[in-house]
């Protein structure tokens, strides 16, 4: 019965999955089918805007995206708190209102420490 | 109304100290990096006030937030531990800091929502908050652990209790969701009644097996200790002080709440848990301090030893009438070690140089020529740790294996007297060097940290010889409440 | 009963079988990429168990946000090769196998003791039961506190990792940068 009711409300998703990955793989097959072969050493190098490439692709990042990754997920989890408050929102009424304005005004400020220490700036 | 019993009002030292981080993280923005330790005395502000409305009213006996919370003497006592342990933390950071060049404004805050997430674990009636609790301690732990990051060991000592530390939650975690499975319930309130009719499953049993990782990890009990030698040694020492004191002490805090009312119809399948814990962690933890030549190693070891007593303190909480007994001499005992360990970290110190030299007990030769005053108090400490008196640790001590005496676990206490001997041995070893050897080195003694060794070492002395006030507080604060 | 049980026990074998690539992958980021595909199957294992919600941050959160993070970390340590596999764990192999032995026939006997056939939740409820309506009743009245006390975790979080990756406004440009230019 659960899996009825699954299959009526995400048959459209799966589908879409479906002919999304289909296209994917159709296109390269096509490609590959119709398409004229010349292949050389050129055409397996790394493509970096028409440059021969200099050096190993494998080199360590700046610790600045880690920092704007992880500044990205706690933010995250602050929206996805947003999604089941504004479904409920009419039925908590003034209570679910300030509840949620004390938990963004808890992160707000940590905004504001994240911006003032200029961990936002890239250089 | 949407909640029932929210009680904003029992909750407020608590809402105020939140707040009072949050505020000071915002104005510390403002503050010019050489008036940093403005923060310091901002933090210690809101310590001190938080500390002196919750004493106002120790004897409180309410829930909050929808019965999530439980505000009673149990909590407010131990608040006092942790608030005291930040007060004392933060009067040492203000110099030590600066003296290591490694004063940034966000200390101080982070030490806030330690201490936030500590008094929130004492008070949890409900597994997820606990859990939440012990996240929010934690995080802000990792980084101040860390906070000397120009010094490798500082970082590796974070990243090795980052990486334990992550994984003993992702244990509790688990423990949570198999208790949840068990009972169907998060409350310990309505675990306890579902326990009481279904008794122990074996799903119930390894999700509280699990739960209980999390937890001694945090307390470092063996075999969970591992970390702690080395995290001690090194993370900052006014951290090391800290932690020492107020982590163990909310780790044992959700312990006694969690296995005294939720789970104390099942006393008799996790007291040998809890009996082997404390065998353990006492010979071991003894037994490999005496080997350390570093201070901060053996005051490591040390801390898992004391864990360990505690451990002997909790098992007669499964026995009925004894359960408040053993509440009280948990926290007396917690009250006791956190004084005269933060005074002892303090005199660390006086006596560790910003290069690394200092650490070591030989450098403790001829402390009492240069510096009786330390010395002395050292020599109180060491004896308050030992557990002799005229000390504050001789009466917990006491307290402690009079109740585990009362259950009738003499045995328990015999090994735990065998190993106050062996204790001895390494303490009293520091107290002859100090006294006996000669030798020189610098003291770096500040205003501030004299008060604190001044405050835990009188404290220490005149709660070893008088007692009696203190502990009848401490009764009468829990009686009744497990 | 029988589709989902095919359904699940497909599905299972996905999620094994990734979490055993994401272990014995020697190159960090293929086994990030296997993790990906295993937050993505146990996401569907939530929609099968009605909570879409969970679904949802499973999927956006773990197999977004986290995955992107852990890809940076695995790029900033430059730890994608394993250079010495096997190096200091020779006694602790054995030691692994016997432990896991031990779990899972302890996991076995407690799955047997406790039976697979009584779900502890009413499977008739629980499609709305992990709706995001629920979900927003339950989290918004009686997890009040836990959802209040989040956001101070949140909080704390984000102070830690400005502190720890050294950002500061008067230097502007981190230490951990610049270290890494060099080298």
């Amino acid at each position: 019965m659960l899996l009825q009711e699954l299959l009526r409300d995400y048959l459209p998703i799966a589908i879409l999955l479906f002919v999304a990955t289909g296209m994917a793989f159709a296109m390269v097959a096509l490609g590959h089918l119709f398409g004229p072969r010349r292949d050389g050493k050129a055409k397996l190098m790394p493509y970096e805007s028409g440059m021969t490439p200099i050096g190993s692709a494998v080199r360590r990042m700046p610790v600045r995206y880690y920092l704007i990754a992880v500044l990205f997920v706690l933010f995250d989890i602050e929206v996805i708190f947003l999604l089941p408050w504004a479904v409920v929102l009419r039925k908590l009424g003034l209570f679910g209102l300030i509840e949620m304005l004390v938990f963004v005004t808890i992160l707000l400020v940590g905004y504001i420490y994240v911006w003032k220490k200029g961990a936002l700036e890239w250089e | 109304m949407t909640i029932s019993n929210l009680n904003l009002v029992g909750t407020l030292p608590l809402l105020f100290l939140s707040a009072w981080a949050c505020g000071l993280l915002l104005v510390d923005l403002w503050i010019p990096g050489d008036r940093k330790h403005m923060t310091g005395w901002m933090a210690l502000s809101g310590f001190a006030i938080t500390f002196f409305w919750v004493s106002s009213n120790l004897g409180q006996r309410e829930e909050a937030f929808g019965g999530m919370l439980a505000i009673d003497g149990f909590s407010n006592l131990l608040h006092l531990v942790f608030l005291g342990s930040g007060i004392l933390a933060t009067l040492l950071a203000l110099n030590y800091l600066k003296q290591h060049d490694i004063e940034r404004g966000e200390f101080y805050p982070l030490m806030l929502f330690s201490v936030v997430g500590m008094m929130i674990m004492s008070m949890a009636k409900d597994l997820i908050v606990v859990f939440l609790a012990l996240e929010m301690l934690s995080i802000p732990l990792y980084v101040l652990v860390g906070f000397a990051r120009t010094r490798a060991d500082s970082e590796e000592s974070a990243l090795k209790y980052f990486l334990l530390g992550a994984f003993s939650s992702a244990f509790q975690v688990y423990g949570i969701a198999l208790i949840y499975g068990a009972t169907q319930a998060t409350g310990f309130a309505a675990i306890g009644d579902a326990v009481a009719i279904s008794g122990a499953s074996p799903l119930l049993l390894a999700g509280i097996g699990l739960m209980l990782v999390g937890l001694a990890f945090k307390v470092s009990a063996v075999p969970l200790h591992m970390w702690t030698p080395d995290v001690y040694q090194g993370a900052p020492s006014v951290v090391t002080g800290f932690m020492s004191v107020g982590a163990k002490a909310a780790g044992f805090a959700a312990i006694v709440r969690i296995f005294f009312s939720a789970f104390h119809s099942l006393a008799a399948d996790w007291a040998p848990v809890i009996v082997l814990f404390a065998v353990l962690s006492t010979v071991i933890g003894n037994v490999a301090a005496i080997s350390q030549t570093s201070i901060k190693r053996m005051l490591a070891f040390s801390s898992i030893a004391h864990a360990g007593y505690v451990f002997v303190a909790i098992v007669p909480g499964g026995y009925g009438a004894l359960s408040d007994f053993a509440a009280s001499a948990v926290i007396f005992y917690l009250a006791a070690y956190g004084l005269t360990n933060i005074g002892a970290w303090s005199v660390v110190i006086a006596v560790d140089h910003a290069d690394g030299m200092g650490s070591d007990i030989s450098n403790y030769a001829g402390l009492a020529r240069r510096s009786p005053g330390l010395a002395a108090a050292m020599t109180l400490f060491m004896l308050s740790l030992t557990g002799l008196p005229p000390t504050m640790g001789f009466v917990a001590k006491f307290y402690v294996f009079r109740a585990a005496l009362a259950a009738g676990y003499t045995w328990l206490v015999v090994v735990g007297v065998v190993t106050v001997l062996i204790s001895a041995y390494y303490y009293l070893r520091v107290i002859v060097v100090m006294w006996m050897n000669s030798g020189d080195g610098q003291v770096v003694t500040p205003r501030a940290l004299n008060f604190t060794v001044g405050v835990t070492a009188a404290a220490t002395l005149v709660l070893g010889l008088l007692p009696g006030p203190l502990m009848a507080i401490v009764e009468s604060s829990v009686r009744g409440l497990f | 009963m029988t589709a989902e049980l095919i359904i699940f026990v497909l599905l299972a074998v996905i999620a094994v079988a990734a979490a055993l690539g994401m272990l014995l992958s020697s190159n960090a980021i293929y086994s990030a990429l296997f993790l990906v595909v295993n937050f993505g199957v146990v996401a569907t294992f939530y929609l099968l168990l009605g909570a879409p919600f969970i679904a949802m941050v499973q999927v956006t959160v773990y197999a977004g946000a986290i995955m992107v993070l852990f890809l940076f970390v695995i790029m900033l340590l430059g730890a994608e090769r394993l250079r010495h596999p096997n190096q200091v764990l020779s006694w602790q192999q054995p030691l692994a196998v016997v432990l896991v032995m031990a779990l899972l026939g302890f996991a076995g006997y407690v799955v047997s003791m406790q039976g697979l056939a009584s779900p502890p939740v009413d499977v008739a409820n629980t499609v709305s039961y992990g709706s995001p309506a629920a979900i927003g009743e339950l989290l918004f009245r009686e997890y009040l506190f836990p959802f209040e006390a989040t956001s101070l975790l949140l909080l704390s979080a984000m102070v830690g990792v400005v502190v720890l990756t050294a950002v500061d406004a008067r230097r502007g440009v981190s230490r951990g940068v610049s270290r890494d230019r060099r080298s």
